[in-house]
């Protein structure tokens, strides 16, 4: 086209292409709108954690009654390194990736992600890791636990392919958590709305950013020490097979130093999401805005300096055992202080009590046990006694699912009117909660007693002696009450699809700008995008609006500003 | 009986709503009590056999009450402020963002729990990590040497004397060879899954592995000690009083990690020497029958004047 400075403009008329919109499951798999990726992640990982559910029914199963003879112990083992691994690997940190995928561009005011296409290739990644890991069903699942411990998990002791299933699991899902990790960062850094500084991040904003942080800290150190193993298992090199010169504690060090920034990478964003649905449903700002923002950040550092608090029993200075009890004790500090802070929030608020808030109401009650026994733990000389018991299963497990599956569902609650367009049902998720919340405590309580009674975790058998048999019955029923609660929330998720109520944009009243828009959000997420004056844009927009519209306010109208 | 028929009036929902979760709660509390009474090891770590489990036992105990404290307080709170604050038609709520003083204030009182709780410990690790003397009247013991390239703390009583046991972890049994005058370890006494040791004396446990990751550990006889192959774990216990205890491998090792047990049984020092003694005649008679055995089979096969009767046992070394 000539542009000169001479020539006279002449309106120009460019038509375009325009290819109709895939529709069906086509749709789905070339999508790259974050919200389409966010849905297949959020489904996705709820079918997996339904798969590690039942693998650990089976497990409580066989435990239910001393001396049991339902699972062999070929079976039990590679139940309890499936189980572990699904929950871990394909549900818990993806399924925070999931949330992300979705709400990080609508909470920040962004259209997209930074990177489409990497965003659907981390999913289609996951998705590959979960197959090729489920694919060893049908030949020899793994057997050495989520840990796979060098030497166990060497050639010599392992000879069936399981452990080699699970290391392409770990390279498949740790590329797609890479991948999300470096998109989320880019996004959060580049694409925030105007007028949002870091001051003005959502807290689960920010947790995801630490969640990104992390993530790019610790996965590459796992990538490579899965190397190592695939090297040693099949090409006769020894890096942790002392009798060429290699160390199995190598091993135990590499898996930690990726194992423990895990435990936070999993808690954190759970950590996020109870910040932004406490003040929602207490209708008040959050306490301690930054305290909490600076808690996640010192947390996430801490995380990278207390691993060898899993390995206090092999060879050790005392010095080392002092030194990670320390760094232990340091990170209940932060976590304590958020503890603070929400019920703080809570504190003279007036308290709705809807799902979302019960739910992360019922969280913070139960991680603070996980957090408490996390304190004993790192007392080395009382790790001695509990480490590898059932008080460690009890105590994950309180971290875990009290911690980031209560998140989780507080999340589901909070956001499924956001992606669906209708709400769930109350009661239901009532019931849900009640079930699973007395089952989280039947089932994981007792398991600190089954543990200071002398029994050791991963056995798929136990004498009837004392009242073990009791006790593990107690966590048997408690665990199936767990399970039922989980489906009455998957029935609730399919349920409501078509028979909740309509939610229309703002259900909650939220604080946050993906209620901004419409339920579910059109495919550029925000016709305008408004300038961000606090942490609360919702708020502001509220107040603007009835401002304008009762007539009372004369403050001159102001224009939404447009990204563009 | 007023308040009894007011109480068994239909309430409002959210009343017997909160009748029922109160009512579940101390069911749980109630069944959690009963087991606590009926098992002296509910609420605690297994102690008794060894002073180090004690010592670990106290120092649990000492962390439990302080979590108890915080957890009622905790819990306390956020039940008080859902139930005090939960909304109302009527109600406002107070638009606070925060308290400088008291993010201090927790942070520093959450940090000084810590170091109440880090001093205790650093004041009762001595008692845990190393061993006494062996008592006046218990089995007499060697001075041990230090073994040269394992990690820097192995545990010595202050004179130096214990009965020096090594632990081999091994899929799935535990072998446990004991000092016995002899210099070739090979002839040593031993035993499998069962070991014995005298009373009133120190024991001390070199632990390692011949195949994967095992870890040694009697819960009443303190923690636990990994054995990792290529290196050496140690530990070790003195028990007061005749007994048996029981354990089992803490470690996955396998398909049948769940069945690799042990047992620690603790005689007077007397019946020690004699099984000791008695162990050893034995092992010396198997192995002169073994050797007299050898020695037949050799000449027989000479007087057979099998041709390769020289060179066979070399052929098969190499």
């Amino acid at each position: 086209m000539p542009a000169t400075d001479t020539a006279v403009l002449v309106p120009e008329i460019t038509a375009r292409d325009v290819k109709p919109e895939p529709r069906g499951w086509v749709s789905w798999v070339t999508t790259t709108d974050h919200k389409r990726i966010g849905i297949l992640y959020l489904v996705t990982t709820f079918v997996f954690f339904m798969m590690g559910g039942v693998e650990a029914l089976l497990m409580r199963v066989q435990l239910g009654a001393p001396d049991n003879t339902f699972l062999t112990p070929v079976t039990y083992n590679a139940l309890f390194t499936l189980h572990g691994t699904t929950m871990i690997f394909l549900f818990v940190v993806p399924i925070m990736a999931g949330f992300g995928n979705y709400f990080l561009p609508l909470m920040i005011g962004a259209r997209d992600m930074a990177f489409p296409k990497l965003n659907a290739l981390s999913y289609w990644l996951l998705l590959a890791g979960g197959i090729v890991f489920y694919m060893s069903l049908f030949f020899a699942p793994p057997e050495a636990g989520w840990t796979s411990y060098a030497p166990l998990s060497n050639s010599a002791y392992s000879e069936n392919s399981g452990i080699d299933a699970w290391i392409f699991l770990i390279h498949l899902t740790g590329i797609s958590s890479l991948l999300g990790a470096i998109n989320f960062y880019a996004t959060i850094a580049n694409m925030r709305a105007p007028g949002m500084g870091w001051g003005r991040l959502p807290l689960f904003v920010w947790s995801l950013l630490v969640y990104a942080i992390l993530l790019i800290l610790a996965l590459p150190v796992i990538a490579g020490a899965v190397t190592l193993l695939l090297t040693d298992r099949h090409f006769g090199t020894g890096f942790f097979d002392q009798s060429q010169g290699g160390d199995p504690l190598l091993w135990q060090h590499l898996f930690w130093f990726f194992g423990h920034p895990e435990v936070y990478i999993m808690i954190l964003p759970g950590f996020g999401i109870i910040s932004e649905v406490l003040p929602v449903f207490s209708r008040k700002p959050i306490f301690g805005y930054k305290a909490i923002a600076a808690a996640t950040v010192v947390i996430a550092f801490l995380a990278l300096l207390v691993w060898a608090h899993h390995m206090f029993s092999t060879p050790s200075a005392t010095i080392v055992l002092i030194f990670f009890m320390i760094s232990s004790f340091l990170i209940a500090i932060p976590t304590g202080v958020k503890i603070f802070n929400w019920v703080a929030t809570l504190w003279r608020g007036t308290v709705e009590f809807k799902t979302p808030l019960i739910f992360a109401v019922g969280f913070i009650s139960v991680f603070l046990i996980g957090g408490i026994t996390g304190v004993f733990l790192a007392v080395f000389p009382v790790d001695w006694q509990l480490t590898d018991t059932y008080f460690v299963v009890a105590h994950l497990h309180y971290v875990l699912v009290g911690g980031s599956v209560f998140a989780i569902f507080a999340g589901i609650y909070y956001w499924y009117p956001k992606i669906t367009g209708r709400m769930l049902s109350e009661s239901i998720g009532k019931w849900s909660f009640g079930l699973m919340y007395v089952g989280i405590n039947v089932t994981f309580l007792i398991q600190h007693s089954i543990g200071l009674d002398g029994m050791p975790r991963r056995v798929y058998e136990y004498p009837d002696v004392g009242h073990l048999a009791t006790y593990n019955l107690i966590s048997t029923v408690g665990s199936f009450m767990l399970g039922l609660g989980v489906l009455l929330t998957a029935y609730n998720c399919v349920r409501s699809l078509k028979k909740g109520v309509k939610a229309g944009p703002d259900p909650w009243k939220g604080n946050t700008l993906e209620w901004f828009t419409q339920s579910p959000p059109p495919v550029n997420n925000f016709d305008v995008i408004p300038r961000i004056r606090s942490v609360e844009p919702m708020k502001d927009i509220r107040r603007q609006v009835a401002r304008q519209t009762d007539g009372s306010g004369n403050l001159s109208p102001e224009p939404a500003e447009s990204k563009h | 009986m007023n308040t009894m028929r007011a109480a068994l009036a239909p309430a409002p929902l959210r009343t017997r709503r909160r009748v029922f979760a109160l009512s579940l709660l101390a069911a749980i509390v109630g069944i959690l009590a009963l087991s606590g009474v009926a098992s002296a090891d509910f609420w605690t770590p297994e102690s008794g056999g060894s002073p180090q489990a004690g010592s670990i036992d106290t120092l649990y105990k000492i962390i439990l009450a302080v979590a108890a404290l915080v957890f009622i307080g905790v819990e306390g709170v956020l039940l008080y402020s859902l139930i005090k604050f939960r909304t109302k038609p009527d109600a406002v709520p107070v638009q606070i963002r925060g308290n400088t003083r008291l993010e201090i204030g927790w942070t520093l009182g959450a940090a000084v729990i810590l170091v109440v709780l880090a001093v205790v410990t650093f004041a009762m690790l001595d008692d845990i990590r190393n061993p006494p003397n062996s008592d006046a009247d218990g089995f007499p013991t060697d001075r041990i040497a230090n073994v040269q390239n394992a990690s820097a703390y192995q545990p010595r009583p202050p004179n130096g004397r214990a009965l020096n046991v090594e632990v081999n972890g091994q899929r799935y049994a535990w072998r446990f060879t004991y000092p016995d005058g002899d210099t070739n370890t090979l002839n040593n006494v031993f035993s499998y899954e069962t070991m014995y040791v005298p009373t009133k004396t120190t024991v001390a446990l070199t632990i390692r592995a011949q195949d994967v990751a095992h870890s040694w550990w009697i819960p009443a006889l303190g923690g636990k000690a990994d054995a990792i192959p290529g290196h050496l774990n140690f530990t070790w216990f003195k028990v007061p009083q005749p007994g048996v205890f029981r354990g089992q491998c803490a470690e996955l090792c396998g398909r049948n990690h769940a069945d690799m047990t042990a047992k620690v049984v603790a005689l007077e020092p007397a019946a020690f020497k004699r099984w000791l003694v008695t162990k050893k005649a034995e092992i010396k008679a198997s192995d002169e029958a073994a050797g007299k055995r050898r020695a037949e089979e050799s000449e027989q096969l000479e007087q057979g004047e099998s041709p390769v009767s020289e060179d066979l046992p070399k052929a098969e070394g190499e």
